[in-house]
């Protein structure tokens, strides 16, 4: 029987191993260092601020391996040996294999700043940092200011998570306005405002230059690069993105880049070695997404297609149309298709903002100013259908059908005030049309001839 | 792996600790309580009317202040931070102190009346003496233990009821629904059989006495509503009690069907029903606390759909019962009673096994056992019944059996009492056999779902956490799959707290309602389609 091994308990690997499972009687083990079960990552946030506890964090009982036929082992992969076919545990077991997957997922990005490796500065990416933190962070008196350096989706997270426990908290970020890398500006300035709501010192502009250690070796402070300013502080929260977590592999024959350099079936260059989710690394970038992406939803999809690989059925990763959601403080965010910011944004890709006029909701759509299809949509505060406009993506729709049709994407729950009319009014006046908005059709969302 | 110990605080973890006017509205809260307190233990109160509207004042309003203090400042949003840190809701030392003194009261409620100052003859003493007032106020009549609780019931449900407005008052659909089970206690639970009671012996009743009737409140939740003295008094009262009985009969046959086709059973568990409301305003800081596991859920499935079949055996027991043998006397007599609940029972298991056998998998095999146990036991009374007994049980053994176990120790002193330790919907998972029946119903037929947002979920589990009902959201929500389960009482709050936007509750087209997906949306769409051919 073919033995797979899986490096990783994660999302990706989880999902290949369920979805083997699902096609084969293979033999499966899943190794982590982590944890013992497999946990989701997206919510480790909610055991800090005591909305959950670890073990809701856990998808799957623990019965469900077992009876699964999918064994776990609990151990660090410390060198991998593909002409053996045989990976080496950190105690000195080894598990021989047939094929492999390299699931390791990433780790905090560090840029060298001086005094980054001291008592009290760590990320927030693993099972680990978070009992990292509940020391380093349990209440305001231990923790009497922290600063996170890097605004991205987990330094808010951050943010979020030490508020609850009253710490004060310095954001420092280091572009001109939140995550703008990403969102448009309207969105991005919406978000700066949020943060400042939830008393979070959001610091713009501002880069880390170094952490001072106090004489115990211990995080004493902060300095901000472009003003010299020093701020004191307890802990030090490193959220400038993540890297691929592949330094165990740097002795193999496998091609590395960032990232596991894979081809689109996954594959390493060494045969019957495959990588997916955060550590793999796309020799070309897919469309218009990243090489190596590092979101749960693509961990998953390449889960799911690199089991089909495995048993039989060889299976090239084509993600479809791009989506990602996440939840800053209170607004929760949806993205479907693609939305660039201002800096990045192709000449054509034209852009529509709405806003609220004092609630915290806003969207940006964006079209093609020549053909006029519609290429994506930023939704905050309103909850969108993701298979409306997954259809609409596919269908190349164009603007103004969405715009008429904007009553059956809308996703929030019932009774909830709509807004459509507002939005389709604002961008008649902007682009001098005369869309009428279309009642919301049960018969058009199910799909129901 | 929490370094933080849990604290005796009632809420609040270190360093949020209680504001001082939350201190203050404890103080207020306890004060209030503690005048009951005294009147339970025979402290006269010189002015009843003054002191119950002091104590009841100051439950609500120091249930009111500490809302407040603890939602007024916040930006609306999810308002969990802490719950598995606060001893009262993480069945810490506080939870299981409220768990053991709510089981005390209903045990005294249900069994020791006399405690609570029930004399039988004679005036009231204690602190039913203390509740007189309001109920000469409402009804004319002396208070009973039950308008005690029905005081304090309907008292907790406007309270926290509020509370529950100020914490999800982001949440239109979380705002209407509470909005409405405050009204339906307070009108249809405790205003409205109260005042109908003054109109006993009126002569629009033609001197007859309607028994007290909570109109929302409907068999075989309501199972006594079919019992020879309430048929009795009904028939007494005219027009009106006539009426009654037939909206009794209809809400069952009609109404309750057909508003759990367009709605669900959410229509009645989470915007009508009593128990429900209060669950959903008072329980609310326990609804976490229902179990998960895929155990609890087949425990579940065998328990509350055994009581279903002891209600309908006693129920038809009862009627059965008083019925007499002579058509001439009245067409419904022992024999075509019998006969006609057969073919009911018939008609729907008939229904359901024909067109749903699908949707119910080895499910079925149960529901045919306990038709088949039901059916049995009809011929049984038919052949082996003398004149009162049921096999050999009197119909009456039989009904105070089932008043005890499940009437009173399942709903109220495990049920309720029990809130602290297994959640605020025991009841209504495990024993309520209206839940069962809509439940089996919104399994089959009917148009609300909870649709997943294709492939949006982060396996978070929040979903799962906060479902009162012990739902596991999430093992649908991660495989796109739509939530469609008999125990779900729409409650709505796994959508709210969904950090992702992923769960909709939302009455749609029967076609394509459950639909499993093995790869999710936003994958490779010849890959999808591929694997999800089925």
């Amino acid at each position: 029987m073919e033995h797979i091994v899986i490096i990783g308990n994660g999302i990706a690997g989880v999902t290949t191993a369920r979805h083997i499972r699902k096609l084969s009687n293979k033999k499966i083990t899943l190794i982590s260092a982590e944890s013992e079960y497999f946990f989701s990552r997206t919510a480790l946030m909610y055991v800090y601020m005591g909305h959950m506890k670890f073990e809701h964090t856990q998808p799957y009982e623990n019965w469900f391996w077992k009876k699964n036929n999918i064994d776990l082992v609990h151990g660090y992969v410390d060198q991998v040996n593909p002409e053996e076919k045989v990976v080496t545990l950190s105690d000195s077991t080894s598990i021989s294999y047939d094929k492999l997957v390299i699931a390791t997922g990433s780790k905090p990005n560090k840029f060298g700043w001086p005094g980054q490796d001291l008592d009290g500065v760590q990320g927030l990416y693993s099972k680990q940092d978070l009992e990292l933190l509940e020391q380093n962070a349990p209440n305001n008196k231990v923790c009497k200011r922290a600063v996170i350096v890097g605004g991205g989706l987990i330094g808010i997270e951050l943010a979020e998570m030490l508020r609850t426990r009253n710490i004060p908290v310095t954001f420092l970020v280091r572009e001109s306005s939140f995550w703008n890398g990403i969102l448009p500006s309207g969105e991005s300035q919406m978000i700066n405002e949020h943060i400042m709501e939830h008393h979070i010192d959001l610091r713009l502009n501002a880069s880390l230059q170094e952490i001072k250690p106090d004489e115990n070796g211990r995080v004493k402070s902060v300095v901000i690069a472009e003003t010299g300013e020093e701020i004191v502080c307890n802990l030090v929260g490193l959220t400038a993105g993540v890297t691929p977590n592949i330094d165990f592999l740097k002795d193999s024959d496998i091609e590395l880049g960032r990232g596991v350099k894979v081809n689109r079936f996954l594959e390493t260059n060494v045969k019957d070695i495959y990588a997916i989710g955060d550590c793999a690394e796309q020799h070309e970038a897919i469309g218009n997404r990243r090489p190596i992406e590092a979101v749960w939803y693509t961990g998953r999809m390449m889960g799911e297609t690199l089991a089909q690989t495995l048993c039989g059925n060889p299976t090239e990763y084509r993600p479809g149309h791009w989506f990602n959601s996440a939840k800053f403080l209170d607004i929760e965010y949806q993205t479907y298709g693609w939305v660039f910011p201002e800096k990045t944004k192709m000449d054509n890709e034209m852009h529509f903002h709405w806003r609220h006029p004092h609630k915290k909701l806003c969207i940006t759509i964006a079209f093609d100013q020549s053909t006029q299809i519609f290429l994506g949509i930023n939704t905050f505060g309103i909850r969108m259908r993701h298979e409306i406009f997954d259809r609409w993506l596919t269908e190349k729709r164009s603007i103004d059908h969405v715009m008429a049709h904007m009553a059956d994407a809308n996703f929030d729950p019932e009774f909830y005030r709509t807004f459509e009319s507002e939005i389709v009014s604002k961008f008649n006046v902007q682009f001098g049309k005369n869309i009428q908005t279309q009642k919301k059709s049960l018969k058009r969302i199910f799909h129901i001839a | 792996m929490n370094t933080i110990d849990k604290s005796m605080a009632l809420t609040g973890q270190p360093p949020q600790n209680l504001t001082l006017g939350q201190k203050l509205a404890t103080l207020l809260g306890i004060s209030g309580l503690g005048i009951l307190l005294l009147a339970v233990f025979n402290v006269s109160f010189p002015n009843k009317g003054l002191w119950l509207s002091i104590s009841l004042a100051a439950i609500i309003l120091g249930t009111l202040w500490f809302s407040w203090e603890a939602y007024a400042n916040k930006i609306p949003g999810i308002k969990n931070d802490g719950v598995w840190f606060k001893s009262i809701s993480s069945r810490g030392l506080w939870g299981w102190v409220a768990g053991l003194a709510l089981t005390g009261f209903y045990i005294v409620l249900y069994f020791y009346p006399e405690y609570l100052g029930l004399t039988g003859d004679g005036d009231n003493k204690g602190v039913i003496a203390l509740f007189d007032p309001l109920s000469k106020l409402l009804s004319g009549n002396a208070a009973s233990q039950w308008f005690v609780y029905g005081t304090l019931y309907t008292v907790a449900i406007l309270a926290f009821g509020i509370k529950f407005l100020w914490k999800y008052r982001h949440n239109r659909y979380e705002r209407l629904r509470t909005m409405s089970v405050m009204f339906f206690q307070m009108a249809f639970a405790f205003l409205i059989p109260e005042l109908m009671a003054r109109l006993n012996g009126h002569k629009i009743l033609n001197g007859g006495s309607l028994p007290y009737y909570d109109l929302k409140n409907i068999w075989p939740l309501n199972y006594y509503n079919f019992e020879g003295y309430r048929i009795k008094a009904f028939l007494s009262s005219g027009n009106i009690g006539f009426a009654l009985l037939v909206f009794g009969i209809v809400s069952i046959f009609v109404i309750t069907p057909i508003l759990t086709y367009k709605y669900g059973k959410r229509w009645y568990c989470s915007w009508v029903c009593g128990c429900g409301g209060l669950a959903e305003t008072a329980g609310d800081s326990f609804r976490q606390l229902s179990d998960k596991s895929l155990k609890a859920w087949k425990i579940e499935r065998w328990v509350v759909h055994s009581v279903v079949v002891f209600v309908t055996l006693m129920t038809t027991a009862v009627i059965y019962s008083y019925l007499g043998n002579d058509t001439s006397k009245y067409w419904l007599t022992k024999s075509t009673f019998l006969i006609g609940v057969g073919i009911l029972l018939t008609l729907i298991f008939g229904w359901i096994m024909l067109f749903k056998r699908k949707q119910l998998q080895k499910d079925a095999q149960y529901g045919a056992i306990g038709y088949f146990v039901i059916i049995m036991a009809l011929i049984g009374f038919h052949f082996f019944s003398g004149e009162g007994y049921v096999f050999l049980f009197k119909s009456e053994t039989l009904r105070k059996t089932y008043s005890f176990l499940i009437g009173s120790i399942f709903s109220g002193v495990i049920g309720t009492g029990f809130y602290p330790i297994f959640g605020s919907r025991v009841w209504c998972r495990f024993g309520c056999p209206m839940a069962a029946i809509m439940g089996v119903q919104q399994k089959l037929f009917s148009r609300f779902r909870i649709t997943t947002n294709g492939g949006q979920c982060i396996s978070c589990g929040n979903c799962s956490t906060y479902c009162e009902m012990g739902i596991d959201v999430r093992s649908y929500a991660q495989k796109g799959e739509n939530i469609v389960r008999a125990s779900c009482v729409g409650c709505g709050i796994c959508s709210a707290v969904c950090p992702r936007g992923v769960l909709k509750l939302e009455n749609g087209p029967l076609e394509g309602r459950i639909d499993s997906n093995q790869v999710l949306l936003g994958n490779d769409v010849d890959l999808m389609s591929l694997v999800n051919q089925k």
